[in-house]
């Protein structure tokens, strides 16, 4: 790559949020809302029941509460793409946790004491919480009529069963594939449901206004999505309801799609348009709470020993979605076409099936299924060089598809400039150190290895989503930004700041971003924050936006100057002549228009504005062909761990990460995978819900389901940004990088767990519990061994 | 001190003034600091003792404040990060937060504030392990952890 002469742009420029610092920012349950009123909800205690009687007298009857709302009250389902979720259950509860009715009260406590008061009869019916079970079928049918659900067009229901979508990918022949192949591996992997465990609690306020606009305060990644989705499950126009931004206190997935947003909204609906708070606490977030789904690979893999080819894949690949799908179709659709991952494989069958169970529903967690794909498809791969007798390394390294030449199984080219998936692999392995054997501890009981994977990461979504930016000059030459990112932590808006300033050539001060002093009603539109989308699609609206600014500085400079437009550049905060630096205005000077000396006035206010739209998409066929991708991050992750064979700890002594994009700014990009490797390797090795036989969260907080904490953190971790190409119609070439750091390390301490002790654990979490379980089960005589060793001493 | 309607009237000291707050029996700090004291700052993530967002300092102490009852803060000294401002620690801390990408959606922030604000007054030669220790106290989930710890270092590093 050619030297680069940047002002802002891959600099450490520190991030200005620093609001956040001072108690200044505000979250949902900060703001005040005069008159406001409390919600509380009431759960279903059965996974499957019919609502048979609820009485509400009462809960009514308790001082203060003014109303009590059921799931007549709210006579239809919601979901944008499968209208499948009654958020207040009617006939039937379908999990343990559905709420069945609300309570509206004057206190939050008046709303606690009232909900204790809720006398609900229930039918208990046969319930099923195992994906696999779900599919069988004399399974009990969470939804009956799911034929009649209207949903989006490409989704495929399977009515009279519980599965919710089916995605089929087919490309040559498995036959030919058999044929070919010398070494077949077929396993089975599965990964729990678990918990965003955002930090800020998820809560909504809602009031109607007196001219019938709804407004709407959530803590969301999506404001135009809360409104487009609620406008679709209302029937009203999009253009009534107003939603505000707020600082989010961590989504990871979780706030990006409307979740209860329409409870308080139809309670104010009610209540003559008086405002209704629902805010959720930590025990709440986990029962009503939106979680990740759980999923079974099933996988049968061929490999030729010549060459190492794998001449076959085929997969079923199962998402349970719990008891609503909605977003959970698409999920289930993404690890179907993301498939066979970045290996470039001639035959390949897969059956992706989104399944309902009665469960809590589920949504996009951060990395959008890919983490989940590689933990099965990463060992698979693990399995099948060990059978050939190959290094894993130099085995992916012959599999590894080839940019510019391989296709997705989709049918979708492999772009050049997404980068180069071998030079990340080389670079994790220098960096590990692959090939020099850890130095064992002197510890009999303890063992230690090293494993790298591939966990690339290409962001879903869908191929019609758009976004834009306006920038505007003020009258002292400062430019003010308008987008509709939402600020969840990762600092896009600073990254965007820095955009404007690189392109105007003018300090970062000088670019004021609007940042919550935002709503949906006086800001371009944008889809969502999610899919590590927003730096890659809403800069380059913002590129746009400043283009067209400059576009206009330039014309109008010329006019006055008397120059071709052509012939001016933007500098120093001026508009200069190029090669007659003493003909300049300065950009106050024509910020608003400019006015002659006779007090003649030309233009008005300088305003820019760009629009993005994807560029390489389609949607995807019955048989999943079509282009799925805008572009791919390519990254590769290892680890070298401890293994404690007594109690089943594993400590990751080093992890690497190696990610092939350039970034914006290098303390936020650091940031993002620093974080993201930690919650990726926290999920490896800890977090699970863990339910009992009837469907009852057993873990729902901070005590039971444990995230990371400071002393968790890996003892070295080393990340890498390579540049080896420039993604052209990406911002300075930079690609998504918020979600990629969590891709590999379930999978990567899973094969390094193997490579220590010869156990190879095909479920997640590899939790201490689960370790020592199957170390009895497959190397008994590693712990007789050690044991001896120690009597022996 | 009773009173008629079984709320007591607590004394204390919150950000250098001293407030007086009725209260019953059974409330906890935090809803005294946010909802009677309009101290947003104090965030409520758990309530439960595990996460430390409600972090505040309670006689010179970081504590959670969803683990103390407001009875029993009579006569106790408070300091949120509200009570930083302007400080010259505040300067500092708010200059290599920023520096060092501290922070990511900000609802841990005001509790690592103020964990660096007590390691300043405190603890200013406090090891690296000492760090890290009292670090285990608050939750974050965005971060990871490694630029919190770099800015805390930096904070009472007098390089």
């Amino acid at each position: 790559m050619q030297e680069e002469k940047y002002l802002y742009i891959r600099k450490p420029i520190p991030r200005r949020d620093i609001d956040k610092l001072t108690g200044e920012a505000q979250f949902i349950a900060d703001i005040e809302i005069p008159g406001a009123l409390w919600m509380k909800l009431v759960g279903s205690p059965y996974p499957h029941a019919r609502i048979l009687e609820i009485d509400t007298s009462e809960a009514e009857k308790v001082p203060g509460v003014e109303a009590v709302l059921t799931g007549k009250d709210f006579p239809f389902k919601i979901g944008h793409h499968i209208r499948d979720r009654d958020v207040l259950a009617r006939d039937r509860a379908l999990y343990v946790g559905h709420p069945v009715a609300a309570v509206i009260a004057e206190t939050l406590e008046a709303a606690e004491k009232a909900a204790e008061l809720v006398r609900v009869k229930y039918e208990p019916l046969p319930y099923v919480l195992d994906p696999l079970e779900a599919m069988k079928p004399d399974a009990p049918l969470l939804h009956p009529n799911l034929g009649e659900y209207e949903h989006l067009p490409f989704l495929y229901p399977v009515p009279g069963t519980n599965i919710a979508h089916k995605f089929k990918l087919r490309k040559g022949s498995i036959k030919d594939g058999e044929r070919e192949a010398d070494v077949v591996v077929e396993e089975e992997y599965r990964l729990p449901m678990l918990h965003h465990s955002y930090l800020e609690p998820w809560g909504a306020a809602a009031r109607v206004r007196s001219d019938g606009t709804i407004e709407i305060w959530t803590s969301s990644q999506g404001p135009f999505a809360v409104r487009t989705q609620l406008a679709h499950s209302l029937h009203i126009p999009e253009s009534r309801i107003v939603v505000h931004y707020l600082y989010v206190g961590g989504g990871f997935g979780a706030k990006s799609d409307l979740f209860l947003e329409y409870l308080p909204v139809l309670a104010s609906m009610k209540l003559n348009g008086r405002p209704v708070k629902l805010i959720l606490n930590r025990e709440e977030s986990f029962y009503y709470g939106f979680h990740r789904a759980e999923y079974i690979f099933r996988m049968k893999t061929g490999a030729r020993k010549s060459d190492g080819k794998i001449v076959f894949h085929k997969g079923e690949y199962i998402y349970g979605t719990g008891h609503a799908a909605d977003l959970g179709s698409l999920l289930g659709n993404t690890i179907g076409w993301l498939a066979t991952g970045p290996y470039d494989i001639p035959n390949v069958w897969i059956d992706s099936y989104t399944v309902y169970t009665n469960k809590p529903t589920t949504t996009a967690f951060r990395n959008y299924t890919h983490t989940e794909l590689w933990f099965a498809f990463e060992q698979q791969m693990d399995i099948l060089a060990e059978r050939l007798g190959m290094d894993p390394v130099e085995f992916r390294l012959r599999n590894l598809i080839k940019p510019g030449a391989s296709t997705l199984p989709t049918g979708q080219q492999i772009s050049e400039d997404w980068g180069d998936p071998e030079g990340v692999l080389k670079r994790a392995a220098e960096l590990i150190e692959w090939g020099k054997e850890p130095e064992q501890p002197r510890e009999p009981w303890k063992r230690r290895a090293k494993a790298i994977v591939m966990a690339p990461k290409g962001p879903s979504m869908p191929p019609n989503i758009t976004t834009s930016a306006i920038v505007k000059m003020n009258e002292d030459g400062s430019v003010d930004l308008l987008t509709g990112v939402a600020e969840i932590g990762q600092g896009t808006l600073n990254s965007l700041a820095m955009m404007v300033a690189e392109e105007l050539q003018i300090p970062l001060e000088k670019v004021r971003v609007y940042g919550i002093d935002r709503d949906t009603s006086n800001t371009p539109y944008d889809w969502e924050t999610c899919a590590s989308r927003a730096t890659f699609a809403i800069g380059q609206a913002v590129l746009k936006a400043v283009d067209d600014l400059k576009q206009q500085i330039k014309q109008l400079a010329s006019q006055i100057l008397r120059v071709d437009p052509s012939s001016i550049e933007i500098r120093d905060g001026k508009a200069v002549v190029k090669g007659e630096p003493w003909k300049a205005l300065k950009l106050e000077e024509v910020a608003m228009g400019y006015t002659f000396p006779d007090g003649h006035a030309i233009h008005g206010q300088l305003i820019g504005r760009g629009s993005w739209v994807p560029r390489r998409t389609t949607g995807l066929d019955e048989e999943g062909r079509g282009h799925p991708l805008e572009f791919v991050t390519y990254s590769a992750q290892a680890v070298e761990i401890e293994v404690d064979i007594l109690s089943g700890r594993i400590d990751i002594l080093k992890a690497v990460a190696v990610a092939d994009t350039p970034f914006i700014n290098k303390i936020l990009a650091l940031g993002q995978a620093y974080g993201g490797a930690l919650m990726g390797i926290n999920v490896a090795l800890r977090e699970e819900i863990k339910f009992d036989e009837n469907g009852k969260i057993l873990n729902p907080g901070f005590t039971d389901y444990k995230i990371a904490r400071a002393g968790d953190i890996p003892k070295s971790i080393i990340v890498e940004f390579l540049s080896t190409k420039l993604l052209h119609d990406a911002p300075y070439g930079a690609k998504g990088i918020g979600e990629v750091f969590l891709g590999g390390w379930p999978a990567a301490i899973a094969n390094a767990l193997y490579r220590a002790i010869g156990v190879r654990i095909k479920r997640a979490p590899l939790s201490p519990e689960r370790v020592v379980e199957e170390i009895k089960k497959q190397k008994p005589d590693l712990l007789e061994n050690i044991v001896k060793k120690l009597g022996g001493e | 001190m009773s009173g008629t309607d079984g709320e007591i009237q607590v004394k204390l000291k919150v950000n250098g003034r001293m407030r007086e707050v009725r209260v019953k029996p059974n409330e906890r700090l935090i809803d005294t600091l946010r909802e009677k004291l309009g101290l947003k700052s104090v965030k409520m993530g758990c309530l439960t003792g595990e996460c430390g967002t409600c972090t505040v300092l309670y006689n010179g102490q970081p504590v959670k404040s969803c683990l103390v009852l407001t009875a029993e803060a009579d006569g106790k000294e408070v300091i949120t990060v509200e009570g930083l401002a302007g400080s010259d620690e505040m300067r500092r801390i708010t200059e290599v937060f920023a520096r060092n990408n501290a922070f990511q959606c900000g609802f841990c922030t005001p509790a690592f504030v103020l964990l660096a604000y007590w390691l300043m007054k405190v603890k200013p030669k406090a090891t690296d392990e000492e760090i890290l220790e009292a670090s285990n106290s608050i939750l974050c989930r965005c971060t990871g952890y490694t630029q919190i710890l770099q800015a805390l270092k930096e904070a009472i590093s007098r390089v």
